[in-house]
C-alpha cells in the first residue's frame, strides 16, 4: 500500500494539473453528458415544428435585441404561473431553439406562450411604445423595427447553419418528403431551404404583421415570432395522464 | 519573499539584477486595465440600473437600450475589471512565490493585448446587436476563438512559471489560479461550441438546442461564477490577505480541505439555476445537493482567511486596505450562505426570475469579488511601482462608500425581489391572481431607484481609487526617474 501525501501534489506541477483536471471534470460526465444520451431528456410531442424562415429571422432579432435579459421563456408547474402564462413549458417546446432562451429574469412577464393573447397591432404598438399601452412598463421603445428593412438576403444560409446541427430543415427531395410526412404539406414547404425567401414572403403577405404591406420590416418577423410563441402543442388534444411523461 | 529596492545599494550593484528578478511590465498593464474597466463596467452598471427605474434613459436608441448594453455591463466587469485583476495577481503571485520569472514574456504580452481586444470588440458587438443570446458568453464565434487563443497562451505562460520554479513547493495561491484557468479553459470550449452562419458572418447557432444547450449554459454560466468569480479570487486572497496581515494563513490542512472540495463541488451546481424547468428531475435534485454541501468548503474558505488575521486584529482598525480584504471575507461568507439557501427548490420557487437572484450575485461580485480586488490592487500597486500609496485617508473614504453602496444595493434587491416573487404568487379570497403583472412592476420603482444610489455609490468610491491610483503611480514614476533614483528602473 502506498502511502499518498498531499505533498507529492504540492511538488509536482504535472501531478496537481491532472488532479485538478480529475477534480472538475467529473461532474460534467455525471451530470450534463447522460442528458444527450438519455432518449427521454427531451420526448416527442405532437405539434412541435422548427420555425418558418420569417418567424427563425424573429427570433435572430429578439436575441440581438437582449429580450432574454428581462423576459424568460420557461413556465414552471405552478398553480400561478399557469393561471398567469399558461401551461407548464415541455422540454419538446424548444427543441429547436438554438440557443435556448429559457432566460433567468422576469423583469417583464414570461413570453413562453403569448403567442395568439394579443392581436398583432398590439404588437407592433406594443413594440414603438410600450408604455402608450401599459403605462407603468419599464420597456424600451424599439420604434426602428418598424423602420428597418429585413435582412432576409442569407436566410438560405443561416437555414442550412441550423439544419447542421439538427433542425430539420430540407435541402433535397428526400428531406422535404420527410418533412411532408412530419409537419404536413404546406409548412413542409415552408422549411424547405431553396424555397426560403418566396416563403418568407407569402408568409408577411399573408399576414402583414406590422399593417405596412409596402415592405418587409423587422417588426414582420419578430411579430411573427412573439405569435408563434407558445402554440404549436395543442394541450386540447394531450390526455393529463400522458403530459406526465412530458415533464 | 526578496525585493528589491532602490535602497539597496548592495543588491542593486550586483550585476546579476542586470534584468530584475521579477517582469512587473506586464502586471502594471493589467493592473492599470483593470482599474480603467471598472470604472467603465460600473459606470454601464448604474446606467442601465437608471434605464430600469426611469425608462426613458433608453434614448430611443438601439445602441444603448437595456438589453444590448446589459452584456456591456456584465462582460466589462467579469471579464474586463474581473479579468485584468486576475491577470496581474496571478502574473505578481505566480512571479513571487515561484521565486522566478514569467515563463514566455512574448506570450503574456499577447494576453494582455488579447485580452483588452476581446474586451473592446465584445463592447462593440453587443451595441450592435451581436450576440449568442447566452448570459455571461454573449460574445459571437470569432471573439470566442480569440479568447480561446489568449486562453491557450496563458496556460501556458502560467503552467510554464510553475515548472521553472525555484521553490519545491507550489503554494495554494497557485492552486487556486491554476484551477481557474482549466475549469475556464473547459467550460468555454463546451459552451461555445456554434455552427457560424458563414465564414464572413458573425452569426452562429449554439450547436445544441433547449433542454440540453439550457444545462451546457448554466453549467458554463454558474462556474463562471464558481471558477471565474470564485475560485480564482481566492488565490488572491491566499495570497494578499496573509502579506497583507504579516502572518501565514491561518490554516494550511483546511486550504487543501478548501481547495479540492471546492474544486469538485462547483461543477455540480449550475442546475439550480434550472430548478422547476423543463429538465430531468434528478439533475436538479443532484445540483441542489451539491449546492448545500459546498456551504462547507466555502465557509472553511472564508474562516481560514478571517482567522489569518488572528493576533493582528488591531489592523482592522488602522488599515484600510486590510478592512477591505476582511470585508470581502465576510461577503463572501454571506453570499456562500444565501446561494445554498437559494439553490432550495422551495426557496428557489419563489426567488427565481426575481430581483433577489441579482441582489445575490452582487453580494458576491461587489462584496466579494470587488472587494477583495480592491483590498489586492491597493497592497500591490505602490509594490510595482515601488512608492507608497499616494492616500491612505481616501483608500478609507473608498473603503465606506463602497459598503454603503453594495448595502443599499442589496437590500433594495432583497426588498424587490422577495415582493416580486409574493406578488406573482398572490392569490384573492375567489382565488384568482391577485396582482397583475405591470402591478408588480410598478411596485419595484422605488427599490430601482434605490438600487441605482446604491450603485452610484459604488462607482463613486471606484472614482476615488482611480484617482488615488493614479497618484500614486505619478509619484512612484517621478521618484523612479529623480535623479540618483535611476536604479530603481534597472
Amino acid at each position: 500500500m502506498i502511502k499518498f501525501k498531499h505533498e507529492s501534489l504540492e511538488t509536482n506541477t504535472g501531478l496537481l494539473l491532472v488532479a485538478t483536471m480529475l477534480a472538475i471534470s467529473v461532474a460534467g460526465m455525471v451530470e450534463i453528458a447522460p442528458l444527450f444520451l438519455i432518449k427521454d431528456t427531451v420526448e416527442d410531442v405532437p405539434g412541435v415544428r422548427p420555425y418558418t424562415p420569417l418567424e427563425q429571422l424573429g427570433r435572430d432579432i429578439y436575441i440581438r435585441e437582449g429580450c432574454y435579459t428581462c423576459h424568460s421563456q420557461m413556465i414552471r408547474p405552478f398553480r400561478d404561473e399557469q393561471l398567469r402564462y399558461g401551461h407548464y413549458s415541455l422540454a419538446a417546446e424548444s427543441k429547436y431553439d438554438h440557443p435556448f432562451q429559457w432566460g433567468s429574469k422576469r423583469t417583464g412577464p414570461d413570453l413562453a406562450r403569448v403567442g395568439g393573447k394579443y392581436s398583432n397591432e398590439w404588437h407592433v404598438q406594443h413594440l414603438i411604445a410600450p408604455r402608450s399601452v401599459v403605462p407603468e412598463s419599464v420597456m424600451p421603445n424599439y420604434p426602428w423595427l418598424m423602420e428597418n428593412r429585413l435582412d432576409y438576403a442569407d436566410i438560405g444560409a443561416r437555414m442550412r447553419a441550423l439544419r447542421a446541427v439538427g433542425v430539420p430543415y430540407s435541402l433535397n427531395q428526400a428531406e422535404y418528403e420527410r418533412n411532408v410526412k412530419q409537419f404536413g404539406a404546406e409548412m413542409a414547404a415552408q422549411l424547405h431551404i431553396p424555397n426560403a425567401r418566396e416563403s418568407l414572403i407569402a408568409q408577411v403577405k399573408a399576414n402583414n404583421y406590422d399593417g405596412d404591406p409596402s415592405f418587409v420590416s423587422e417588426m414582420d418577423a419578430l411579430v411573427a415570432y412573439l405569435q408563434v410563441l407558445g402554440t404549436m402543442v395543442d394541450f386540447s388534444k394531450i390526455k393529463p395522464e400522458e403530459l406526465v411523461k412530458y415533464r | 519573499m526578496a525585493t528589491i529596492t532602490a535602497t539597496s545599494p548592495s543588491l542593486a550593484a550586483s550585476p546579476s539584477l542586470a534584468v530584475p528578478q521579477y517582469d512587473y511590465d506586464i502586471i502594471k498593464k493589467f493592473a492599470v486595465m483593470s482599474i480603467v474597466w471598472a470604472v467603465v463596467g460600473m459606470g454601464a452598471g448604474v446606467f442601465i440600473a437608471a434605464q430600469l427605474a426611469w425608462p426613458v434613459l433608453n434614448f430611443d436608441i438601439p445602441y444603448l437600450t437595456f438589453g444590448r448594453f446589459r452584456p456591456v455591463h456584465t462582460s466589462a466587469v467579469i471579464f474586463g475589471f474581473g479579468g485584468s485583476a486576475l491577470f496581474a495577481t496571478s502574473y505578481y503571485v505566480v512571479q513571487r512565490t515561484c521565486q522566478t520569472r514569467l515563463f514566455a514574456p512574448g506570450l503574456a504580452t499577447f494576453t494582455f493585448w488579447g485580452w483588452q481586444a476581446v474586451i473592446v470588440l465584445a463592447a462593440l458587438s453587443y451595441v450592435l446587436g451581436y450576440s449568442q443570446g447566452r448570459e455571461y458568453a454573449e460574445m459571437e464565434w470569432p471573439i470566442d476563438l480569440l479568447i480561446l487563443a489568449v486562453w491557450v497562451a496563458y496556460m501556458a505562460v502560467y503552467i510554464g512559471t510553475l515548472m521553472n520554479r525555484k521553490q519545491p513547493h507550489i503554494y495554494v495561491a497557485n492552486w487556486f489560479y491554476l484551477s481557474f484557468i482549466l475549469a475556464t479553459a473547459l467550460l468555454h470550449v463546451f459552451n461555445n461550441l456554434a455552427m457560424p452562419v458563414g465564414l464572413f458572418s458573425m452569426k452562429s447557432y449554439s450547436l445544441f438546442a433547449g433542454a440540453q444547450d439550457a444545462m451546457t449554459q448554466w453549467w458554463y454560466g454558474h462556474n463562471a461564477v464558481g471558477f471565474f468569480l470564485t475560485a480564482a479570487f481566492l488565490g488572491m486572497m491566499y495570497y494578499f490577505v496573509p502579506k497583507q496581515a504579516g502572518r501565514p494563513i491561518y490554516s494550511y490542512r483546511l486550504s487543501i480541505v478548501h481547495f479540492w472540495a471546492l474544486s469538485f463541488m462547483y461543477m455540480w451546481v449550475g442546475t439550480h439555476h434550472l430548478h422547476w424547468t423543463a429538465i430531468p428531475d434528478w439533475t436538479s435534485t443532484l445540483g441542489a445537493t451539491f449546492s448545500i454541501m459546498l456551504l462547507l468548503p466555502s465557509w472553511g474558505g472564508m474562516i481560514n482567511g478571517i482567522m489569518t488575521l488572528s493576533g493582528a486584529w488591531d489592523k482592522l482598525r488602522t488599515d484600510p486596505v486590510m478592512r477591505f480584504m476582511i470585508v470581502a471575507l465576510s461577503f463572501y461568507g454571506m453570499s456562500t450562505f444565501e446561494g445554498p439557501l437559494m439553490s432550495l427548490k422551495d426557496v428557489n420557487a419563489l426567488s427565481h426570475y426575481t430581483d433577489w437572484t441579482v441582489g445575490h450575485v452582487h453580494s458576491g461580485a461587489l462584496g466579494w469579488v470587488a472587494m477583495i480586488s480592491f483590498g489586492s490592487l491597493y497592497h500591490m500597486i505602490p509594490r510595482l511601482w515601488n512608492t507608497q500609496l499616494y492616500s491612505e485617508r481616501l483608500v478609507n473614504v473608498h473603503f465606506w462608500v463602497a459598503t454603503i453602496g453594495v448595502l443599499l444595493y442589496i437590500t433594495a434587491m432583497w426588498i424587490s425581489g422577495i415582493s416580486q416573487g409574493l406578488m406573482w404568487r398572490a392569490f384573492d379570497e375567489y382565488g384568482n391572481l391577485q396582482y397583475s403583472f405591470v402591478e408588480s412592476v410598478a411596485a419595484m420603482h422605488p427599490f430601482y431607484v434605490m438600487r441605482t444610489i446604491g450603485g452610484a455609490f459604488f462607482l463613486s468610491g471606484m472614482l476615488i481609487m482611480a484617482y488615488n491610483i493614479t497618484m500614486t503611480i505619478r509619484q512612484g514614476v517621478r521618484a523612479a526617474r529623480a535623479p540618483g533614483a535611476a536604479l530603481a528602473v534597472a
